[in-house]
């Protein structure tokens, strides 16, 4: 009869390196920002709060399969939200899934979509120095991104002044649904700035400045709602490119986070197509749409794309281009990937260590 | 086929799950109003452990507008992607062909002669405690 051990461990990931472009830390309340908010902005959100244009200003925007869009396993024992706890994070992902580097995207309070363009300022302020002291100070495997208020561009400028060349930041975030599309010119100060300093700008689903998650307004389900992030992207992408963009900021990078793969080629090719016919309406589109995507647009993997045929994902990845996709988890939400099992198709040891580590990298210009 | 003693019956109560290690084996325990039930704990999607999952009950419609809830607790749905899984019999609701996972046989065995030959080091078995044990 053979003794039984008991024991909560779980395999550890076979010793491989990876750079996740996407984890979420969380707050356990809004008093985790006080120290870096001016009394004035502490007395306003102590008086009027938050304010986001969607309804349930402080919730999500669909009920989910599971609260804060979070893995049912990632809640802290010692109570807060899921993305919390560095401890957890450490002990639950960074350890045991080999991440040599992971990149901070805070994603609630939205400082980007507060309407009151003022208090969005001084709340990129506090959760950047935030993220710089509560995080990245306290685990050096961490980066930063730095939040910024497009609705205001002089804000927004003036904080990534503040923040560039500082090493605790990678690069710059901002939501999708934006006021006007991304391309639009009210944004090309920020623009300007980034490329100044060469910070990337990341482009993560959400976003919640009142515009449908959908061209024909608002879906019932969240089942709805997480089909929905493709179609923001891709919004973006056309807007960036057709405004002309890339013609004046040519060495200005973005990467769109978690919008899905699958679209990519096919947009591509209609653009392609579309430009051919059309481009006298927007001369100022001097090349075929595809390369600027080919040149300045990133993608972050996860949700990973599952075809039926592993032979379809690596097809895929051809057309988008292997240089092209950086590796991320979204620790902690309910759509993590996997590190060792994200990919289901046979990757040699390159292409593997290309996707999970090489890119990022490079991207981010990590030694 | 080996047969181990994994806990008491006290540990795991009803509505309750425990993991256990077996010979390097995850399984996930879980007792369904009374009756043991013992499941591989490594979702066959990307790994999550099973025992983290939450119970769950079958939902579904026959039309639009029209629900049936039945099976309160007996399915678990996976901490991270939600696949759901049958706790009695390990197969997944949406491809119980292809998507499953091991089930082991389970059983109660009272303590005294029968348990001490079923001998577990992390157990000290008395006589008139109850045991699950899992063939594994
Ligand atoms: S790991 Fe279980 S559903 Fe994905």
């Amino acid at each position: 009869m053979s003794a039984t051990a008991l024991g909560t461990s779980r395999p550890v990931a076979a010793k491989r390196q990876v750079i996740d472009c996407d984890i979420h830390p969380a707050m356990t309340s809004w008093t985790e920002v006080h120290p870096y908010l001016e009394p004035r902005w502490i007395e306003h959100l102590k008086t009027y709060g938050s304010h986001l244009r969607h309804a349930f200003s402080e919730a999500l925007t669909h009920p989910r399969m599971s609260p804060d869009a979070a893995r049912v396993d990632a809640y802290p024992e010692e109570g807060g939200p899921p993305g919390s706890s560095l401890d957890l994070m450490r002990r639950q992902h960074l350890d045991p899934n080999g991440i040599e580097h992971g990149i901070l995207i805070p994603l609630r309070w939205n400082p980007g979509s507060q309407r009151n363009l003022d208090f969005g300022v001084a709340l990129t302020r506090a959760m950047n120095s935030w993220q710089a002291e509560r995080w990245v100070g306290q685990e050096p495997r961490l980066k930063g991104s730095v939040l910024v208020a497009q609705e205001d561009a002089v804000g927004a400028v003036a904080e990534i002044e503040a923040r560039a060349g500082d090493p605790s930041f990678v690069q710059i975030l901002i939501l999708p649904r934006t006021d006007e599309p991304l391309g639009r010119r009210r944004y090309w100060p920020i623009f300007e700035a980034a490329e100044r300093h060469d910070l990337p700008i990341a482009i993560h689903v959400g976003g919640t400045n009142g515009h449908p998650s959908t061209g024909g307004g608002w879906p019932s389900y969240y089942m709805e709602e997480h089909h929905a992030v493709a179609e923001s992207m891709q919004a973006i992408v056309v807007s960036l490119i057709f405004e002309g963009v890339f013609e004046r900021f040519p060495r200005l990078r973005f990467v769109i986070m978690e919008g899905g793969l699958g679209w990519i080629p096919s947009l591509c090719a209609r653009m392609d197509r579309n430009w051919e016919r059309m481009r006298g309406e927007v001369p100022h589109v001097r090349r075929r749409p595809s390369e600027y995507l080919g040149e300045s647009i990133w993608f972050t993997t996860q949700p990973m794309e599952e075809p039926e045929r592993p032979g379809q994902l690596l097809e895929l990845m051809d057309r988008i281009g292997w240089d092209r996709l950086l590796f991320s988890t979204d620790y902690p939400h309910w759509d993590f990937d996997d590190p060792r099992y994200a990919f289901r198709a046979p990757l040699t040891r390159a292409q593997k260590d290309q996707l999970l580590f090489g890119n990022a990298q490079h991207f981010y210009g990590f030694p | 086929m080996a047969r181990h003693v994994v806990a008491t019956v006290d540990e795991i109560p009803p509505g309750a799950r425990k993991r256990v290690e077996v010979e390097g084996r995850g399984i996930a325990v879980f007792n369904i109003g009374g009756a043991y039930f013992a499941i591989a704990d490594r979702c066959p999607h990307e790994g999550a452990s099973l025992c983290d999952g939450r119970l769950t009950a079958l939902v579904e419609a026959s039309e639009p507008g029209r629900y049936v809830l039945s099976r309160r607790g007996e399915l678990v749905r996976c901490p991270w992607h939600g696949w759901e899984f049958d706790i009695r019999t390990g197969r997944s609701w949406c491809d119980p062909k292809r998507l499953k996972v091991r089930s082991y046989e389970t059983s109660v065995e009272v303590g005294g002669a029968e348990a001490t030959e079923l001998q577990a080091e992390t157990f000290p078995v008395s006589v008139e405690a109850r045991f699950v044990v899992v063939e594994a």
